[in-house]
């Protein structure tokens, strides 16, 4: 520190007894690469006037005392920026520790997600789920059992970053605990109701929409906690129907109970399930309807679930300008023709 | 040997006084002018914490020596006394960010900045002393 406060001393006298004597842009330009040079350094205001003190004394030594003095004072009034200075600096590597925790907790999230989604005979899933943040809300769960059956969820937690991603490690661990009601969506829903609602403080709500998938004879039974709605594709009728189950959010009551409801799927149907980041994405003529997502999803829809569900996510974030204001989860799962 | 000065505050006066009081022992000891300004602006912040948070208190300054095996080392060191309401939780007022008086950076972790060395003692109900000390280097 000290050997760097007298090396800039010298070049500061240098570059300042240039400019005196040249006085022209290239002096001006030398000044504000010292600028830089003195944040690099971490020199604070008032040492900056304290080199101008003693270059000016040195060069001037008969310079008149009140000159002299009025450098003195404008130290004394710097000493307020020094402070300032010395607190964003120490606010800066605090933010810095605090994006590397976050940094960690976020890929920690990640592996609460299934690392791949298991390969089903006769069925095209596609999977995108991408945070606003660094930490997300949204949470999807994908199992297939020995018979080939499939249990998925979506579901998303009211709230967002660090306390939502803390709930969710709950609700991945509860899931995981149930294995017999994977097939009964009304029943694990009721289950996972009881979790949240005796553990989750009363501010946090989980809303999810559970379905399983018999891909022997094609049945898709599914129920809902307050989530968004998704949709239906039916092939043969080329149309969107809503994919809508009525139920309580989660964690609101203790005895909720979930209908559930029933889908036989034709060859070439598809089933899509979303967070309301998908249809809550808001443009500058505000948020944009339901319709415009099966607009797109159609204009895709010739594509592999994957690529359906990436092209998309890619027009929606295209749309708000590549700004993300809510996680984002987009699921495809398409029987095969 | 130390020089030692005690300046009664209770007024904005009281605060100038402990200043002057500060910033001329900096002097004698043999501070820069830079060094100076600091030792009296952590003097300042904490006089004006005694005058708007506990009305009355003292600010005592004087010069002291460290012996090394190398020699010894010359310093300032600042006492700030009071019988004030006292500090209820310590951590948050040495918080950056956390100000009652609005200051950019001020308070008492600018002081501890300011400074060497710094020792803060609270008591609810009793008072509060915080001492910092800068070496002369």
């Amino acid at each position: 520190m000290a050997d760097s406060y007298s090396l800039m001393q010298e070049q500061y006298r240098k570059i300042l007894v240039t400019y005196l004597k040249e006085k022209n842009e290239q002096g001006l330009y030398y000044a504000q690469q010292f600028s830089k040079k003195v944040l690099e350094n971490q020199i604070s205001p008032e040492e900056v006037v304290s080199l101008h003190i003693e270059a000016i004394e040195e060069l001037f030594p008969y310079m008149p005392e009140g000159a002299v003095d009025s450098f003195e004072f404008l130290l004394e009034v710097m000493m307020g920026y020094g402070l300032a200075y010395r607190e964003h600096q120490s606010l800066r590597d605090k933010q810095r520790e605090l994006e590397n925790e976050i940094n960690v907790a976020a890929s920690m999230q990640q592996t609460f997600l299934p690392k791949e989604i298991p390969f089903v005979q006769d069925l095209d899933v596609g999977v995108l789920s991408v945070p606003a943040s660094k930490m997300s809300g949204d949470y999807y769960h994908f199992v297939k059992d020995e018979n080939g059956c499939v249990g998925l969820a979506i579901a998303d937690i009211i709230g967002k970053g660090v306390p939502a991603a803390l709930c969710m490690s709950m609700i991945k661990y509860a899931m995981d605990s149930y294995p017999e009601q994977r097939l009964q969506p009304g029943a694990l829903l009721e289950n996972l109701n009881r979790v949240v609602e005796q553990n989750v403080a009363a501010n946090m709500f989980i809303t999810m929409m559970y379905g399983s998938y018999d891909p022997r004879v094609h049945h898709f039974y599914y129920s809902g906690a307050g989530h968004e709605p998704g949709f239906y594709y039916n092939y043969a009728e080329d149309s969107f129907d809503e994919l809508s189950a009525k139920g309580v959010v989660l964690g609101i009551r203790r005895d909720s109970s979930f209908l559930e409801y029933h889908k036989k799927v034709e060859p070439g149907d598809f089933i899509v399930l979303l967070s309301d980041g998908v249809t809550e994405c808001r443009t500058d003529d505000g948020f944009i309807e339901r319709e415009e997502i099966t607009n797109l999803i159609r204009q895709y829809k010739h594509l592999p679930a994957q690529q359906l569900v990436e092209n998309v996510f890619y027009q929606l974030e295209k749309l708000q300008g590549f700004q993300l204001r809510d996680d984002f989860t987009l699921i495809i799962i398409r029987r095969e023709v | 040997m130390s020089v030692q000065s005690s300046v009664e505050v209770h007024t904005e006066w009281g605060i100038v006084s402990a200043r002057q009081a500060g910033r001329n022992l900096a002097k004698e000891i043999g501070f820069g002018s830079v060094d100076q300004a600091r030792v009296t602006t952590a003097i300042s912040e904490l006089a004006r914490n005694i005058y708007l948070y506990a009305e009355k208190g003292e600010i005592i300054i004087e010069t002291i020596e460290q012996y090394h095996s190398s020699g010894a080392k010359k310093g300032i060191k600042i006492t700030a006394k009071d019988r004030g309401p006292g500090i209820k939780n310590i951590r948050e007022v040495m918080e950056d960010g956390f100000t009652t008086s609005g200051g950019l950076g001020a308070g008492l972790p600018g002081v501890k900045r300011l400074m060497d060395d710094f020792d803060i003692d609270s008591v609810v109900g009793e008072g509060t002393v915080i001492t910092a000390v800068k070496w002369l280097r």
